[in-house]
């Protein structure tokens, strides 16, 4: 048993279900307790979806189970066919009818049904939801690319591809996608198919005609690719074309692939982040402490452009994504610090109070986390919520989501001339280290310095209250160390900003166990200050 | 074509309850898909209102995932919730389910040092294996018991709608009542978790009446359980508590019916059942009484333009439905097409199906695509429904309330009257503000 309170990935039956959701023309036949329609708000709250998802779930109750559940479930595939028509059914269970094992694939394939059934077999007490999602896609393109012949490709034909992985609920799959097309057009590679997005079963028996694959979310989409790699040798593009080099990149693997000249597209403008990061107002930004957890891909590039676009130093990387653990682990040794591979988010939030970092990026929970912490944060990988499904074109792919990237990762941070008057003017009485960022009002508001707060902290229990010393107030005061700090030593701390002082905390009392110093003083901190300069 | 998931079986009033009389028609009994909550979520208030009580939810990652997407969002402090998730080895026998429940539990009293009790919750994963939670919870409470309560009851979707989850947990909460001696003075137990404001509310409006022996169920701390025994009267306060009442019963106690405090009509019934029970004078009841319910019909004249007239369309969701439709029927002048929920305690509600126009079609339980198609047939001016069908709705050119939100509302008593009706009017004036199309 694993005790959770907040988790990362769905059941996989949530990923099949995205899979459904995304595309046109199936439907999806969930054995599911009485209550798991939950996840259709998922679609239509969360994604503002205007339909219902195409799902008909058996909702069964106890009543049911002395009875024949598998009676139930073959009646709602009949009816879901009959009422949907569509031009596939996936059937599945979900945890709970995983329990009662009445097999739905075996019971639609004996139904007769006039339309293809595909049966999902996804273990929900093993798996999640993006493997959920992989499979089910896996199995689609398996059922509908199988068997078939790779066309001939016409005389003179421009060299086309597949986009693979865009879904239903994914983090900014919607502009993504426009902005990949965008860059595969200006090359001149035509577009043969995107799926699962938009894509219906009839869509994926045309995969086997395209030159290659090019696979934007890997989660979703490697192991489809990996199959019709095999099955019908087409190659895969696997830059994910997240920040200005890793766009760059991906360019010239595509032109490569399609043997165009990549020149071209390459001399753009549309490529701000460059510019706008080496402008001087961003010099402050050099060496800015980043902690970076959510998928593995966003992970990954996250903490490229975190340290080769941005200047940023990553503190920390991290992924919930178990099976592109490797990657992770490779990235994080590469920046030197340990990887977190860990989907409980306690681990998450004692790692970040443990790497002190400037800013967070990570998801919904992170930021959830960092609130509490006082740190800046930005989102960059489902779980998401609401307010990152925005109405404006907000992708994160190619030279525009690299735009997005660079206004939405500094905002939550300081101004730089803020940063410098805090530094030199400690006694103000509105403009201080706690109140964070001038302009972010929100937070101001809720972590007010004043009276409001402290009644408000005054309130909590004994739990929030152990949650809240993970507040920087407790990064600034570990237990069982503060009492080695002289007043005037621990007064002088206090002068260094907020947001750097938790590791000068940490290095003085480390230069202070190395050097076998038992009371720091403000000599102390100053020598450890040289001691650690670059 | 007849199946047993989705039968719609037509039965008239000869149901086994005291089904209404006279000219009504027939109820519709609905089985097929249930686009509905299951009992965890009703977690998300009980863990708000009892504030020494910890929730433990022993299920799949579906469980978790549910809270999550349900509450997670809405929830910034880390909750008293959480969810014990079952794996792969503790279905194989590999490992104990017991003993690694003792572990999580260790782990979670170690970590929240302020719980005084805990509840085990069970799911559909922990049901359908046969876990006996109810063992566990006696197992736990020898090592934890006085400093901490260990109690269970089931959230399963297979047992339980939505707020039925508070039913159960109420009805284990009931036992856990100490015993009231024979000779005891008269109590008033309010049944049905309501918010803090109202309960405050109801407690100034119970003494001016003179009854002061009054607790509210479920208590604000787990450590205040009232007494309950022969002299114990209890007045519900929602209509989703057949269980908890028949373990009040069980205990001693004797129901009070009435009306639902909804609406100036419903809050006044509901507190004059309670005063004639308790001997109150009425024309004190008159006179303690006439404020609030002058206040409530003020309050809601400024709606009546909005809602009267309009036809209303209720999907089931909360029990809640009937009383909503009889206050919005006689107090906001709205026309009823259908109204359903997912179960009619028709003991419970009498006094209220009594009051509903007799053309109003009622429906208990749900097959959600024939629901859908009548209610696109009924062509209603407002549809009262879950989320997953709300946005899908508006789509389509309707206008939706979203359910849920009624149970996270002070809606109860005179002073949310003009609340109550402003959360039916607020999705009409909306589409009449705005000027876009969709
Ligand atoms: S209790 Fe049942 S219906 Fe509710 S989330 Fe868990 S499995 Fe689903
Ligand atoms: S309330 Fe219960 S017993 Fe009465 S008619 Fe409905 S289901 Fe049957």
């Amino acid at each position: 048993m694993q005790l959770t309170v907040w988790t990362y990935e769905g059941p996989p039956h949530v990923g099949a279900l995205r899979i459904a959701a995304s595309m046109k023309g199936v439907h999806y036949v969930l054995h599911a307790p009485q209550g798991d329609t939950y996840a259709d708000l998922l679609f239509t709250m969360i994604e503002r979806r205007r339909t219902r998802p195409p799902v008909t779930y058996t909702t069964f109750q106890a009543r049911d189970l002395g009875k024949d559940t598998a009676e139930l479930f073959k009646e709602a595939c009949r009816e879901a066919v009959e009422r949907f028509k569509p031009q596939a059914i996936l059937v599945g269970a979900s945890c709970t009818a995983e329990l009662i094992q009445d097999d739905p694939g075996g019971l639609a394939k004996a139904l007769g049904l006039d339309v293809p059934v595909v049966p999902l077999e996804l273990p929900s007490y093993q798996r999640k939801e993006n493997w959920g999602a992989a499979e089910t896609f896996y199995r689609l393109v398996r059922g509908f690319a199988g068997g078939r012949e790779k066309p001939e490709k016409e005389e003179g034909a421009p060299a086309s591809c597949n986009i693979l992985g865009p879904t239903a609920l994914g983090f900014r799959n919607r502009d993504d996608i426009v902005e990949v097309k965008k860059l595969l057009t200006s090359l001149g590679v035509d577009i043969n198919v995107v799926a699962p997005l938009d894509a219906s079963p009839l869509d994926l028996t045309r995969l086997p005609a395209a030159d290659f694959n090019v696979v934007l979310y890997p989660e979703i989409a490697e192991t489809a690719a990996t199959w019709l790699k095999r099955e019908f040798g087409q190659p895969i593009v696997r830059t994910v074309p997240i920040g200005v080099t890793a766009t760059r990149e991906f360019i010239r693997e595509v032109a490569e692939l399609a043997g165009i000249d990549p020149t071209e597209a390459l001399d753009t403008d549309a490529d701000r982040l460059s510019w706008y990061a080496r402008s001087v107002d961003s010099n402050y930004l050099t060496g800015k402490r980043v902690f970076i957890y959510g998928d593995a891909t966003h992970a990954l590039a996250a903490a490229r452009i975190a340290e080769e676009e941005l200047g940023f130093k990553v503190c920390g990387l991290g992924t919930y994504s178990f099976n592109f653990a490797r990657d992770i682990t490779a990235a994080a040794r590469h920046y030197g610090v340990e990887p977190v591979i860990s989907d409980d988010h306690l681990d998450v939030e004692e790692a970040i109070v443990e790497a002190h970092p400037e800013l967070v990026l990570g998801t919904q929970m992170e930021r959830n986390t960092a609130k509490r912490l006082r740190i800046p944060c930005a989102v960059i990988s489902a779980p998401v919520h609401v307010q990152d499904f925005p109405a404006r074109y907000a992708p994160q792919m190619g030279f525009e989501g690299a735009n997005v990237i660079f206004d939405s990762w500094v905002h939550p941070l300081m101004m730089g001339l803020e940063e410098h008057l805090l530094g030199m003017f400690r006694e103000d009485f509105e403009f201080h280290d706690d109140t964070g960022a001038s302009h972010l009002a929100a937070v101001n508001a809720a972590h007010g310095s004043g009276g409001q707060g402290v009644a408000a902290r005054a309130e909590q229990s004994a739990f929030e209250a152990a949650a809240a010393e993970q507040t920087p107030d407790t990064i600034d005061s570990p237990d069982g160390t503060a009492a080695r700090w002289t007043t005037e030593a621990e007064k002088e701390l206090k002068k260094i900003p907020f947001f750097v002082r938790g590791k000068a905390r940490r290095n003085t009392e480390r230069f202070a166990d190395e050097t076998g110093v038992n009371v720091i003083t403000i000599e102390t901190l100053y020598d450890a200050k040289a001691h650690f300069a670059r | 074509m007849s199946r047993p998931a989705s039968q719609t079986i037509l039965s008239n009033t000869a149901a086994p309850c005291d089904a209404p009389a006279g000219g009504r028609q027939p109820i519709l009994h609905q089985r097929g898909q249930h686009e509905v909550f299951c009992g965890l979520t009703s977690i998300i208030w009980l863990h708000r209102k009892m504030q020494d009580a910890f929730f433990l939810i022993v299920g799949s990652r579906t469980c978790a995932h549910l809270m999550q997407s349900a509450a997670g969002v809405m929830i910034f402090a880390e909750p008293r919730f959480a969810t014990a998730i079952i794996e792969e080895r503790d279905l194989s026998g590999m490992a104990d389910l017991h003993d690694e429940l003792d572990a999580v539990v260790a782990r979670l009293l170690k970590r929240r040092p302020d719980i005084r009790m805990l509840v085990l919750v069970g799911s559909c994963p922990s049901e359908v294996i046969k876990l006996d939670l109810s063992r566990a919870a006696e197992r736990l409470n020898r090592e934890h018991a006085p400093d901490r309560r260990v109690i269970a009851y089931s959230g399963s979707g297979i047992e339980t709608t939505f707020t039925q989850g508070e039913d159960s947990f109420l009805a284990t909460l009931v036992e856990e009542c100490p015993a009231a001696e024979a000779d005891a003075a008269p109590s008033l137990v309010v049944a049905g978790s309501l918010a803090d404001v109202v309960e405050d509310q109801f407690s100034r409006i119970f003494q001016a009446l003179g009854i002061d022996n009054v607790a509210f169920l479920p208590t604000r701390r787990s450590d205040r359980l009232p007494a309950i025994g022969p002299n114990t009267r209890f007045l519900l306060a929602q209509p989703f508590l057949n269980e908890a009442s028949k373990m009040l019963e069980r205990r001693g106690a004797t129901h009070i019916p009435a009306l639902f405090p909804l609406g100036e009509e419903g809050t006044t019934a509901w507190l004059k059942a309670a005063s004639d029970a308790f001997g109150v004078d009425p024309a004190r009841f008159a006179a303690v009484t006439a404020p609030g319910r002058e206040r409530a019909r003020k309050a809601l004249e400024s709606y009546a333009e909005t809602l009267s007239g309009k036809r209303i369309f209720f999907f089931p969701d909360s029990q809640l439905e009937p009383a909503l439709a009889r206050f919005l029927s006689r107090e906001a002048g709205m026309g009823l097409t259908e109204v359903g929920s997912p179960y009619l305690h028709r003991r419970h509600l009498a006094a209220e199906l009594d009051l509903l126009p007799e053309d109003v079609v009622l429906s208990e339980g749900q097959d959600v695509e024939r629901q859908i198609d009548r209610c696109h047939e009924a062509d209603p001016d407002l549809i009262v429904c879950g989320l997953g069908l709300a946005n899908p709705f508006e789509a389509k050119g309707y206008a939706t309330k979203w359910s849920i939100e009624l149970v996270f509302t002070p809606i109860q008593g005179y002073e949310q009257a003009g609340d109550l009706a402003e959360l039916f009017a607020r999705p009409l004036r909306r589409r009449a503000a705005l000027k876009v199309e969709v």
